[in-house]
């Protein structure tokens, strides 16, 4: 990154400029959210077609794959805050840490407990530990972990550092959950849609996945937008607060 | 529809987390945003929300 573009980064770091521009955006992500993500599963829960092989338990995907999609996805989110606080010492990015990591530990355990339920009637089992199950659990550990981590020290920097350290480290452990059904042989089915290949899906099935996909990550960047700025607030009340007591 | 338990169990367990998120989030605003208006009206109008 380019000094200008990283002196741009921190003019937005600004606390007021991002109370005052998320304040304006949250309303953009968060009714599109509304209503993609319940028209999705309402979609895919009633009109899209049954599988063949698999009947109505195939209408899992329509929670599952956006699901595993943000579990992955806020990981990273948590990895490039890590990187901008460490990095840039983005004012931020460690406020943002904190607030991605039970959001993206909530969608892992949901993407877990829908992987359950539609293993049991497919596979017979609620559990197998298969590499792609197996990688996602570490994943929840990695949250529950940073979770703990940044909040575990009275010094809150400290908490963050620790925190950032393990996010950046632990991002190892995506590639691993992205190609694991690639490198071992699974039980878990290989990836439906690919950037590079054609979807393994019929089109009448995709556009519901597509907008519950699209749904679910505006929700996620609601919620964690919607967050941040509690944070922000919060921080500053304690300024404030602090401020009065030494002034008195 | 075949495995409905199944199917109804992950709707209900996606809409209760998403529901419980959303509604803390916007709880924490507002009680924020307030706690900030009451602490300092002046500087402290924009942000609520």
């Amino acid at each position: 990154m380019s000094p200008a573009s990283g002196r741009s980064l921190h003019r937005f770091a600004n606390p007021g400029r991002f109370l005052r521009i998320s304040g304006r955006v949250l309303p953009f992500l968060a009714v599109p959210a509304l209503v993609l993500t319940l028209g999705g599963l309402a979609w895919g829960l009633f009109v899209a077609p049954a599988d063949y092989q698999q009947g109505d338990a195939m209408r899992i995907i329509y929670i599952h794959v956006p699901a595993a999609w943000l579990a992955s996805g806020g990981y990273l989110g948590l990895a490039i805050c890590a990187l901008l606080s460490f990095v840039w010492r983005h004012p931020l990015a460690d406020l943002a840490a904190v607030e991605i990591g039970p959001v993206g530990a909530a969608f892992t355990a949901l993407c877990l407990a829908t992987g359950s339920l539609w293993g049991k009637p497919m596979w017979g089992a609620w559990w197998v530990w298969d590499a792609r199950l197996t990688s996602v659990l570490v994943l929840f550990f990695l949250y529950l972990g940073h979770i703990a981590l940044v909040r575990a020290f009275d010094e809150p920097e400290r908490g963050y550092r620790a925190g950032a350290i393990l996010a950046l480290i632990g991002v190892v452990n995506l590639p691993i959950i992205k190609f694991s059904v690639d490198w071992w042989n699974t039980l878990h089915q290989p990836s439906t849609i690919t950037v590079t290949g054609a979807p393994s899906m019929h089109v009448d099935m995709l556009w519901p996945l597509l907008v519950c996909v699209l749904g679910f990550s505006l929700g996620f960047a609601a919620v964690v937008t919607a967050r941040l700025r509690a944070a922000v607030m919060e921080r500053r009340i304690r300024g404030l607060l602090l401020a009065q007591a030494q002034g008195s | 529809m075949t495995h409905l338990p199944y199917v109804a169990a992950s709707y209900a367990l996606a809409l209760v987390v998403g529901a419980a998120f959303a509604v803390d989030a916007w709880l924490r605003v507002r009680r924020a945003a307030r706690r900030l208006e009451a602490i300092d009206p002046r500087r402290n109008r924009e942000p609520r929300g």
